[in-house]
């Protein structure tokens, strides 16, 4: 069995994230790594294939980014995926998720027939959310999303949501694009051997060419959408803090909402 | 004037808020179609809705053949609305389902995606202009689409909805479902509970509780009751299992952007702060003077969320007489 796994290379989200001249998002001045939700699809991945002991499953970490986006590669690799393909290709920079999608689908079609496309419920970045739902509509496979539980026999999935609505069992069949929320369990840090192993693990670099697409179709100038314009968001200003003594607190905080006609 | 597709959030026929705020933006570039998607029988109360919201027209399609198999379907019925109509702009409920829908779509119809805006506007050239907020609720951004037709997921509260009434011309729409659509579906759904409360993102006040509550919502609850609002948990009290992840407030459980945002016993983590910074007026109640939120708000109480609300709740539900 083919699991691939997205993983994306985001700017440190506790960092000062900012914007390049081009209204493109910097993702080299600010310090990058594996999106902390797509460490959840790894984690499921690699506990799929530990629950399936036996068979023979290979779990591949796949990234779209620029030269330092191999990092989100290694770090899955460390916890444990088998392999690593990374694609870089200056003329991806400033991509949309409809063109992203398409390089992840043609490396994804390059990998082999795949049984699982494994990816984040989102990035931390865009947060878009979309890449798994456009994924499925490429690769014109079934899409199970936001799953926080999955189960998995012979080739049947059937995964737990929590919608608004209700909770609710999602059933496919593979192949299929699953998507994973921060609910589906804490992701593993990489131990000692497992860093020691992913420098020996086999990890290879497709450019835009070896995936039979054209420089034409990606990048910033041909994305369908395009940000006109960024505005750092004004600081708040310092708001008025009391100290709670003898239920002066509650008092003060009623005035407060009284005088705001919350009440 | 070109139609705008409007895709009705309704739960049985019962049409939600934010769809009658999809349609006042829809009447600012064209005429607003709405899709409505769901069971015949429903589709009478459903029209009557958006008809007081400005809705020319009624796209019914009967979902008999394809309830319960998620969102592919759905984009194949807008996609093939989107052939035969050539609208101005798709606009759809910025939630994970309408997310989904409108990617596929965009897929489909090769044509490009603007998600969660917190405001659509008319340009100079009358196509919509996006505004979101993004790296956290740090950063506001304006977009538009440059190929094909806009595809547009549009925010809870992005707009005061305008009543007005409209002509609601219902046109039955047959959509022709691939098997491929119908790969992946809902096998058993336990439907919530309904707690009486607002709705967390649509709420006009929303009172969330964290890690300082211990695990006892009960003082957070009557508070959010006193005012009306809805409540929400930060990841701490959800990941606790205090709370269920429906009701997290943060970056990947619901933003919410409401007039007024209290937060009781919430440090202020930036995965708190990604879902709520854009709130109108913030405030906060917390025993640690050092909180990181208390940087935000506009007004703070230094103390115990245990003595602090239960009183402040008193005096509310007093002054309400």
């Amino acid at each position: 069995m083919n699991i691939v796994v997205c993983v994306k290379y985001v700017p440190d989200a506790t960092a000062d994230r900012q914007f390049e001249p081009d209204n493109t998002v910097d993702r080299v001045g600010v310090d990058g790594l594996l999106s902390e939700l797509d460490e959840y699809a790894v984690e499921q991945a690699l506990q799929l294939k530990e629950k399936r002991e036996g068979e023979d499953i290979e779990v591949t970490a796949l990234c779209v980014g620029p030269e330092k986006a191999v990092d989100a590669v290694r770090k899955a690799l460390q916890m444990g995926a088998d392999k690593g393909v990374h694609v870089v290709d200056d003329a991806i920079a400033g991509s949309d998720a409809i063109a992203t999608s398409l390089v992840l689908a043609k490396a994804i079609e390059k990998v082999g027939p795949v049984d699982v496309v494994m990816c984040g419920m989102a990035s931390t970045d865009a947060s878009m959310s979309v890449v798994p739902a456009m994924l499925a509509e490429r690769l014109g496979l079934p899409q199970v999303t936001h799953a926080s539980v999955i189960e998995t026999q012979g080739n049947q999935v059937r995964v737990k949501r929590d919608g608004d609505q209700a909770t609710e069992v999602i059933g496919g069949t593979m192949p299929l694009v699953l998507s994973v929320t921060d609910q589906s369990g804490e992701a593993r840090y990489p131990s000692f051997k497992g860093i020691m192993a992913a420098k020996k693990k086999p990890l290879e670099t497709y450019s835009l060419a070896d995936l039979g697409v054209d420089a034409g179709e990606v990048g910033l100038s041909v994305a369908w959408s395009a940000v006109e314009e960024t505005t750092a968001r004004p600081p708040r200003t310092a708001g008025e803090i009391v100290k709670d003594e003898d239920g002066s607190g509650a008092t003060a905080l009623t005035e407060f909402l009284a005088s705001k006609k919350f009440i | 004037m070109s139609e705008v597709l409007v895709l009705v959030d309704h739960v049985d026929g019962a049409v939600k808020k934010p769809t009658f705020e999809l349609l006042t933006i829809a009447a600012r570039f064209g005429e607003p179609s709405a899709v409505f998607i769901g069971a015949a029988a429903q589709a009478a109360g459903a029209v009557e809705a958006v008809k007081k919201y400005g809705a020319a027209k009624v796209y019914v399609v009967d979902d008999t053949e394809i309830k319960g198999y998620l969102v592919a379907p759905k984009a194949e019925v807008l996609q093939q609305l989107v052939e035969k109509a050539s609208p101005a702009a798709v606009l759809v409920p910025s939630s994970a389902h309408g997310k989904e829908i409108a990617a596929r779509l965009a897929i489909k119809v090769s044509s490009g995606l603007i998600t969660d805006a917190v405001d659509v506007q008319a340009g100079p050239d009358g196509a919509p202009v996006t505004t979101q907020s993004v790296f956290a609720g740090n950063y506001t951004v304006q977009a538009k689409v440059t190929k094909g037709t806009p595809i547009i997921t549009v925010k809870p509260n992005a707009a005061a909805p305008v009543e007005t009434e409209g002509a609601a011309a219902v046109e039955q729409f047959a959509a022709t479902i691939s098997a491929a659509a119908k790969s992946a579906q809902i096998v058993a759904s336990q439907p919530r509970q309904a707690s009486g409360r607002p709705e967390l993102t649509e709420a006009a006040i929303v009172v969330s509780g964290g890690r300082g509550t211990g695990g006892n919502f009960e003082p957070v609850e009557n508070f959010a009751d006193a005012l009306g609002a809805a409540v929400g948990a930060s990841r701490a009290a959800v990941d606790s299992g205090w709370k269920p992840h429906t009701f997290q407030v943060g970056q990947t459980g619901k933003t919410v952007s409401p007039q007024l945002y209290v937060a009781a016993g919430i440090s202020g983590a930036i995965q708190h702060r990604a879902g709520m910074q854009t709130s109108k007026t913030i405030v906060a109640i917390n025993k640690d003077e050092e909180a990181p939120l208390f940087e935000l708000v506009d007004f703070g109480v230094v103390g115990d969320l245990h003595t602090v609300l239960p009183a402040a709740t008193e005096q509310i539900v007093a002054r309400k007489g």
